[in-house]
């Protein structure tokens, strides 16, 4: 037990503990970059937790200290001096090392739409636009019905029979196709957000952030302005999400 | 030289006396400063025939090698740092001041006045940079600044002249320090007050111009101004800038100065020298605290304008190119917290008494650390293919609950609570309550902390289960229990702690060397944190000057991506540190001709008595 009481094994364990948890603990497995992101936090409050008075400080670098200074250490220090660069050698390697896979990259969340587009020769304004069909409650089913029938005839093969992105077409694509049952997808966004990503797709995605890599058409060709916005009603209505409503204007008098 | 004398309350006050060599230099600075801008002023076309000679002009010219927008950048943000420090600093100088004048206390009047001593070192360079970055628009960006000009040309004026009067105030608070002293005090106080107006006024003059440029108002169609200016000056994001950079800027001159008496101690000679320092080094520090705990506030109330005047540029700020900077920002913030509980805890040592509130520290670095996780957890992330297959696309089923604003406004509000708690501890660290009431007022204290806490989290967990736009006012029902339990802590606090028993004196200038590095991280920290989110409020509006009204074409219209900005951040920040430690360096050499001339510098002794604390 007095072992225990030492600052540095307790860092150690700490630390080893906090990587099993988060490695082992998370399930589907947390992605290496936020489980990288995330031991750098713990590691920087663990040093924290070592430095945060004298006597804490001491109990931590005294292991460290006899380790590199004390002749009867040797074996340990040549033992280290073997064993560290090795094992930042092995580091450097895996990250060096070429994958048969695309390197990971930064994605935004969601790409920023222009305030209007051009739908059919028809200047369409994004910006507070409401999905007009929903003021007919009274055919509320039927659109949200002929929307279920355009999307199993467009949208499954890579959208998925579950609304979930995992369509028949799905593992051909990375990006994997955007899975709507997740509620940070279509339940943070207003459905004129929507209008504007199904009516023009991949192509018309803003310049920012460029390289969106996202294979989704362009369906104003293809899918009239009413076709579009019951398809929308039918994700909703299928996933049992809200659309994001529009703020009122607090800000009549600028 | 020989030294004056001032008696500052009860206590003699000794400070050197100022070269006149040194105020007419200065003196010639502000004048050559004011006349290149009143010589700007003149030339500025106003009337037709000069519009369309500058029609004639060329709407860019290219700056050598740099290239104009990394000129422009890096001044703009040099300037901003200087002038974010002079506007800051004197806020808590004053307040300070006044505490020394109310109490009797010497060392806050010598604390106040070494503050402002600091501000009136960045005083010229910022008028300088200033100058500098008027030189960079007219020469560089001539179309830009007369179409700015056509709309601002009335606020200059009102610029020009408030800077006559903080400048003049200042000087006169500053140098009329032993003059204005004893019963004259209050004169010298309110001086210090008007110069903290004139400051603030000049900062949202400034600010109309940059907000404009972000939420264009009081324009018609074609940009011209349809009414009177103040329109455009009242503009969608002009008083949410106006309160956010009023508080950074008290953070940031709090670290400023936190990170200077961090520089002075360390160089410190004597165990007084060390000791006044060290009580400085707080002060800047919880001066810091005390504003940093209300600006993410702040910064809300801004982010909800911007997407208020267009949601395209909320959407490229939050979700589209630069969400990935909001990550940086919570990695920078995080640390920002860590690092000043940090001090605080390690500022307790020097307490006698405070060994009880030892055991706290596991458990508030616990809700730190897991609030500092939850905050930096990107909502979209960084993956491999694999790894989205195994997730089901981006967004990882689990964490991908910590991604959104419900979790972290959560963490943020139970972090400032845990700092707050943090204060709390190390406030009464030497002192034992001797009220009867003592054990109510010390559940009633908890009690405020669980039911904030437990309000927050509340909200937090059932914003998942609302809508976004009714998620978005619970956000508001936290901050009020946050703040509501801060305020009552304190009214509890206070008269509980009053004429308390002491466990014995604060050792000011025992606390571990290692402290005194976290005081500069901290200032280090903020002042890139300034800079990238500075980046991001100019960046949003990607390729225009002017959003949607005044297009970039200058070959620099494309929006930097992250990396490089971040890159440019990085040199600015150490350009700053090297000026302001240059400014340092240069205030110790002063001293040290001081000392020779006078046999020993500052005189006045901080801290040494257990109840002075602030």
């Amino acid at each position: 037990m007095r072992l225990l009481r030492s600052r540095f094994l307790q860092a150690v364990l700490i630390l080893v503990l906090a990587f099993v948890i988060l490695r082992f603990g998370i399930r589907p497995p947390a992605p290496w970059s936020v489980l990288t992101l995330y031991l750098a936090i713990i590691f920087m409050a663990v040093m924290v937790f070592v430095s945060s008075d004298r006597d804490s400080w001491r109990s931590f670098i005294g292991p460290i200290w006899t380790t590199l200074v004390r002749p009867e250490r040797r074996p340990l220090r040549i033992a280290l001096v073997i064993v560290i660069p090795l094992l930042v050698g092995y580091y450097a390697y895996t990250q060096a090392a070429a994958k048969p896979q695309a390197p990971p990259e930064l994605r935004a969340v969601h790409p920023a739409p222009p305030a209007s587009i051009q739908f059919r020769n028809k200047e369409f304004n994004i910006s507070g636009a409401e999905n007009p069909l929903r003021k007919d409650a009274a055919k509320f089913r039927e659109h949200v019905s002929k929307g279920g029938e355009i999307y199993i005839r467009n949208c499954v093969y890579c959208h998925g029979d579950n609304l979930d992105g995992k369509g028949h077409f799905a593992p051909g694509f990375n990006p994997p196709p955007a899975n709507f049952q997740d509620p940070g997808t279509i339940a943070m966004l207003q459905e004129a957000f929507l209008f504007w990503r199904i009516a023009k797709g991949g192509p018309g995605l803003p310049k920012e952030s460029t390289p969106w890599n996202s294979v989704m058409p362009p369906w104003e060709d293809r899918l009239t302005e009413e076709q579009i916005w019951q398809v929308i009603m039918y994700l909703y209505d299928a996933t049992g999400q809200q659309p994001r409503r529009w703020e009122a204007s607090e800000h009549a008098s600028h | 030289m020989p030294r004056r004398s001032c008696d500052c309350g009860n206590k003699r006050v000794f400070r050197e006396g100022f070269p006149i060599v040194t105020f007419a230099r200065r003196a010639v600075w502000l004048l050559v400063f004011c006349g290149v801008a009143l010589t700007v002023l003149a030339v500025l076309p106003v009337d037709a025939q000069t519009a369309q000679n500058a029609a004639k002009e060329p709407a860019y010219r290219a700056f050598p090698v740099f290239g104009s927008r990394l000129a422009v950048w890096a001044v703009a943000q040099l300037h901003l740092n200087f002038a974010a420090f002079i506007l800051g600093v004197p806020i808590f100088a004053v307040i300070i001041e006044a505490i020394g004048w109310r109490t009797g206390e010497a060392r806050y009047d010598w604390l106040s006045h070494e503050l402002v001593k600091l501000t009136f070192a960045a005083f010229s360079t910022t008028a300088l940079l200033g100058a500098f970055l008027l030189f960079l628009f007219v020469g560089y960006y001539p179309k830009f600044w007369t179409y700015m000009t056509s709309i601002f040309f009335p606020t200059y004026w009102v610029y020009a002249l408030l800077f006559f009067a903080e400048t003049f105030t200042v000087y006169l608070w500053y140098y009329g320090w032993n003059w204005l002293s004893g019963s004259r005090k209050w004169i010298h106080v309110g001086l210090g007050v008007l110069s903290n107006l004139f400051g603030t006024a000049i900062l949202v003059v400034a600010n109309s111009w940059v907000t404009f440029m972000m939420s264009p108002a009081g324009i018609d169609e074609s940009g011209a101004l349809k009414g009177g200016v103040w329109a455009a000056i009242n503009n969608y994001t002009w008083m949410p800038i106006n309160i956010h950079r009023l508080i950074a800027n008290i953070v940031f001159g709090g670290t400023i100065c936190g990170a200077y008496a961090a520089f002075r101690f360390l160089g410190a000679q004597t165990q007084e020298e060390r000791a006044r320092y060290d009580w400085m080094g707080y002060i800047g520090n919880f001066i810091a605290l005390s504003a940093f705990i209300v600006l993410p506030f702040a910064g809300y109330y801004l982010g909800r304008e911007i997407y208020a005047f267009n949601q395209t540029m909320g959407i490229t700020m939050m979700g589209g190119f630069m969400s990935w900077l909001w990550i940086i920002q919570a990695i920078l913030i995080g640390v920002l917290f860590l690092g000043s509980n940090y001090y605080l805890w390690l500022g307790m040592e020097r307490i006698p008494g405070s060994e009880r509130y030892r055991k706290y520290v596991p458990p508030m670095l616990i809700i730190l650390t897991v609030g500092f996780m939850i905050w930096a957890t990107p909502r979209s992330m960084v993956v491999t293919l694999d790894e989205a297959r195994a997730m089901g696309g981006t967004h990882h089923p689990l964490l991908g609950f910590f991604g959104v604003m419900s979790a972290k406004n959560t963490v943020v509000n139970l972090m400032i609570l845990t700092t707050f708690l943090s204060f709390v501890l190390y406030r009464r660290a030497n002192k034992i309550p001797t009220k009867s009431w003592v054990k109510t007022g010390m559940a009633i204290q908890w009690a405020a902390f669980a039911a904030a806490a437990g309000v927050v989290v509340f909200y937090g967990v059932y914003g998942y289960f609302v809508e976004s736009i009714i998620r978005i006012g619970f956000s508001v029902y936290q901050v009020l229990a946050v703040l509501a339990a801060i305020v009552l802590v304190m009214a509890i606090d206070i008269p509980m702690f009053k004429g308390a028993r002491t466990t014995g004196q604060i050792r000011w200038g025992t606390i571990a060397p290692h402290s005194q590095y976290v005081l500069i991280l901290l200032a280090v920290t903020f002042t890139w944190l300034m800079g990238l989110m500075g980046f991001a409020r100019s960046g949003i509006r990607q390729h225009w000057h002017v959003y949607g009204v005044l297009r970039d074409s200058s070959v620099d219209a494309a929006t930097p991506a992250l990396g490089y900005a971040a890159n440019v951040i990085t040199v600015v920040t150490l350009a700053f540190f090297a000026l302001v430690l240059f400014i340092f360096w240069l205030g110790g050499l002063g001293e040290r001709g001081a000392a020779e001339v006078h046999g020993h510098a500052a005189p006045v002794i901080a801290g040494g008595r257990d109840d002075m604390r602030a």
